[in-house]
């Protein structure tokens, strides 16, 4: 996934990336309604026609209706699953509120913007990039093609600048038609239009180009990462959902409520967070795997009956798609801020995992193994996504089935003897699931003896709390609890979205000459201290990378683990992503205080 | 309901009661209602394996492990919302809900008000004595607003909560009122509640003799109801607002259709979802 070669730095991309570029990032904005999102989505799926990769991120503000939108796109001959330092074309189908995304589209002085010509001059916070500012009356444009619609001639426009092929695009706007023909005709020439206005324009043709290479042979998906979350549920073999409606997570539950009925089981919305989390731990007592997806606000609601899961060993699955915080916080944007809460935030003793998927396409895998480990486990499992995997989507190739299902260690009816809560080797005890004869038992948050009767003997409590430490601490979570890659002295921990930037710093930083190491922790609670060790053999230092303002995962590290040297951290919150460069350079700046550091000691 | 057809044996009420003491302070109200509720499943005869019973927190939220169905004992209030979950989940088992009048009208109202709207076919027995027994006596949403207590000196000042005229404006299909002082009456209320094809509300006066000594004066104050239930909604809203709270029956039976998950066949293979995001 990363390319060997670092793009040259932002001041001389224009120029050095002109011929023929890995990869090219194309923003679209515009005030709600201008379509940017249609023609984002389309320009997606024409480069996906096309045998390339890409991905895109939706900004927007918010407003339900109106309001301001951008459609944040990377495009590539290689899966990406990060943002670029900066966006090669800005197209502004207005001005009006798109200076509120200045932050979020960073420009250089190759970057090409296109305005139209009646709204005015790019805004200064874009036009003080040194970018190439072009004008160009698209309205006008439009008009002269009587029944189309102005964002598909920018579709045409910015898809003909990234270098996409026009018969790609055609094929996009005609799939997504489901209109007249007439409206189809108009528009396809609209695109046409816009597509030759980019080979003609010659201010614009210094903009990077996606290089010639082979398009990709085998099979690919274009997916969210809520999407995948949603599927890796179903597949791990989740039948029961039960939800309240929250930014960014809805649109997992929206994907699954009609996928569940096709495969027997259901959804159901819950009138608040507390009753969701209730429902799915009574409806997983009855032996139906079950799970809910919230935010942080819902999270923080369901913390007290997460406990009850831990308590009465009842296996359930929290999707958290984390957005910014404390409190309502930023809804729409993406934040790692969550993770501190994720694995400590019960009161008692309360062990539990917490997982976090690294990229869109391992919401898929990282949540059905989610399943699989909270039903052989019996114990909550949490899974950390966030808006910026949730609600983008990729070109992905397509994830073989990781295998992962359900599987729960019950009791056969009429067992002499049973005890639902026994003192096991494994700390695993058979689940009586209620229907079967003869084992039948009360499940308990109150602590409780080994048969499930409500105890406050001290030896009842230790035993129940080292049964269910001992538990998730023993069993093997095999080579899927962390992604560890490369080589080198140093190290470079991090978890969940930021994985795939920090990827690219970590090739970009290797290519100036500062190798580090990268591990990517999926699995975060338990805390693994022997995998830990294995993982960072030969590690004289680390660096934490992570996007929230606390510093959550070094400082969770720094409790659980023995790292080696004086531990590093680079992180900022939300919702600005983390961007390759600044981490690159972040990464050599370290390595080369470390040396100096070497030196005079 | 599941009414088992044709059980090897019949079932009697001690089938449904475990050896498990209860915590109960002696002369309390939830014996007889623990009592009631083993006399209704052997009414139903259900199999006790394909009962659960599923309660919060609170005195007499320890019900489940004292029978031998399966038990829940979750957390204070939120009952109802676990015992939505497994009959959904599990159409199959006959899912009765049990808790007290703080556990069920405060910490857990909006869970109250939903599942009536929901008319899930669940049975909720509350067991009502005005006061929170098991933190040692403070104001519940029932309890009378002079009741004088350590944490609301003087009383709170605040009406009390009408739970059965709640249930019926939130949809209740089936709205009872019993007393622990008639445990063979309360024991026939219960089963019907069992049978009913939805929500049943069973509202159970169950005094404290602890915190609230005066209600043992409740059981002489208890009447059945002199007419038969009514499907009228309005009728039963007007008959339970101006009746003297110790009036006992099914006092409302409606035919609303209860909730039914969409879940059923599995007509589609998990892999065949990937058809949608193929490109």
């Amino acid at each position: 996934m990363i390319d060997p070669t670092p793009p040259a730095s932002p001041a001389t991309a224009g120029t050095a990336r002109r011929s023929g570029s890995p990869s090219v990032s194309v923003a679209l904005a515009g005030s709600g309604g201008s379509g940017v999102m249609t023609a984002g989505t389309m320009l997606l799926d024409a480069a996906a026609r096309a045998g390339l990769y890409g991905l895109m991120v939706r900004s927007s503000g918010p407003q339900i209706r109106g309001g301001e939108a951008a459609a944040l796109l990377r495009l590539a001959r290689k899966p990406m699953d990060a943002l670029d330092d900066s966006f090669d074309l800005l197209l502004a189908m207005d001005w009006q509120n798109v200076n509120r995304f200045a932050d979020e589209i960073p420009l250089s002085a190759g970057s090409v913007v296109i305005g139209d010509a009646d709204e005015g001059a790019a805004p200064e916070v874009f036009s003080r990039s040194g970018a190439t500012c072009v004008a160009l009356p698209l309205k006008k444009m439009a008009k002269a093609i009587p029944g189309c619609w102005v964002n598909m001639l920018a579709l045409g426009l910015a898809g003909g600048l990234a270098g996409l092929p026009l018969e790609a695009l055609e094929s996009a706007l005609r799939a997504s038609w489901k209109r007249a023909e007439a409206g189809l005709l108009a528009n396809l020439a609209a695109l046409r239009r816009g597509f030759d206005e980019a080979a003609a324009h010659p201010a614009m043709t210094g903009m990077a180009r996606l290089d010639a290479g082979a398009a990709a042979t085998g099979k690919r998906w274009l997916i969210s990462g809520n999407e995948a979350a949603g599927y890796g549920a179903l597949r791990g073999g989740v039948r029961f959902v039960a939800a309240y409606p929250i930014t960014p997570a809805t649109e997992l539950l929206e994907w699954m409520a009609p996928a569940l009925t096709q495969v027997g089981g259901s959804l159901l919305q819950a009138e608040d967070e507390l009753a969701s989390i209730n429902m799915i731990i009574g409806a997983s007592y009855g032996g139906v795997p079950s799970l809910t997806a919230t935010a942080g606000p819902g999270l923080a609601l369901m913390t007290e009956a997460i406990g009850l899961a831990v308590s009465a060993e009842v296996p359930i699955v929290v999707v958290d798609v984390m957005r910014g915080g404390p409190s309502t916080g930023i809804p729409a944007k993406s934040e790692q801020s969550d993770l501190s809460f994720a694995v400590s935030g019960l009161h008692g003793d309360a062990p539990r995992l917490v997982l976090a998927p690294n990229c869109i396409a391992d919401c898929l895998a990282t949540t059905q193994w989610a399943v699989h480990l909270a039903e052989a486990l019996q114990a909550p499992a949490i899974v950390l996504s966030d808006q910026f995997m949730g609600q983008s989507r990729a070109i992905i190739d397509r994830p073989a089935d990781a295998g992962y299902s359900a599987g729960r260690l019950t009791v056969a009816p009429d067992t002499p003897d049973y005890k639902r809560y026994r003192d096991t080797a494994s700390g695993i005890s058979p689940m009586a699931i209620p229907g079967t004869p003869g084992v039948a038992y009360t499940a308990d948050g109150l602590e409780h003896s080994e048969a499930g009767i409500p105890s406050s003997q001290a030896h009842d409590h230790r035993l129940q709390l080292d049964k269910r430490e001992r538990k998730l601490v023993l069993y093997d979570y095999g080579p899927r609890w962390a992604d560890i890659e490369g080589d080198g002295d140093a190290a470079v921990i991090t978890f969940g979205s930021v994985t795939g930037t920090v990827r690219e710093a970590v090739a970009r930083a290797a290519a100036r000459g500062h190798p580090v190491r990268l591990v990517s922790l999926r699995l975060l609670a338990p805390a693994l201290p022997e995998r830990m060790d294995e993982a960072l053999r030969g590690v004289k230092r680390v660096l934490v990378v992570e996007q929230n303002h606390g510093a959550q995962l070094f400082r969770y590290l720094r409790a659980m683990f023995d790292l080696p040297g004086r531990p590093a951290s680079f992180h900022r919150p939300g919702p600005l992503p983390l961007r390759p460069a600044e981490l690159a350079d972040a990464i050599v700046e370290w390595q080369g205080a470390n040396t100096t550091e070497r030196q005079t000691a | 309901m599941n009414d088992v057809a044709t059980p090897p044996a019949v079932r009697v009420a001690a089938d449904y009661k475990s050896a498990t003491k209860p915590i109960w302070c002696p002369g309390c109200g939830d014996f007889t209602v623990l009592s009631s509720i083993t006399k209704a499943l052997a009414i139903v005869q259900v199999a006790p394996h394909q009962v659960a019973v599923v309660s919060g927190i609170g005195c007499s939220s320890r019900i489940p492990a004292y029978t031998t169905c399966y038990g829940f004992h979750g957390v204070h209030g939120r009952a109802l919302a676990a015992g939505t979950g497994l009959k959904v989940a599990r159409p199959d088992m006959t899912v009765l809900v049990t808790g007290g009048d703080g556990d069920g009208y405060s910490i857990g109202g909006n869970h109250f008000m939903h599942a009536c709207r929901r008319n899930v076919d669940l049975t909720y027995i509350v067991m009502d004595n005005h006061v929170y027994g098991m933190t040692k006596g403070q104001a519940s949403p029932t309890t009378e607003p002079d009741w004088d207590n350590k944490l609301s000196p003087g009383g709170t000042g605040i009406r009390s909560f009408h739970p059965l005229v709640i249930a019926l404006a939130a949809g209740a299909s089936f709205v009872a009122r019993a007393s622990s002082g008639d445990p063979n009456g309360t024991a026939e209320i219960i089963a019907k509640g069992i049978r009913h094809p939805g929500f049943a509300f069973i509202e159970i006066l169950s005094p404290c003799v602890t915190f609230r000594p005066e209600q043992r004066e409740w059981k002489t104050r208890v009447h059945p109801a002199s007419v038969e239930p009514t499907d009228d909604p309005a009728r039963a809203a007007r008959r339970i607002m101006t009746d003297d709270g110790f009036n006992t029956g099914v006092l409302y039976a409606g035919e609303r259709k209860a909730y039914a998950a969409r879940h059923g066949q599995a007509l589609r293979a998990v892999a065949d979802f990937e058809a949608e995001f193929e490109l």
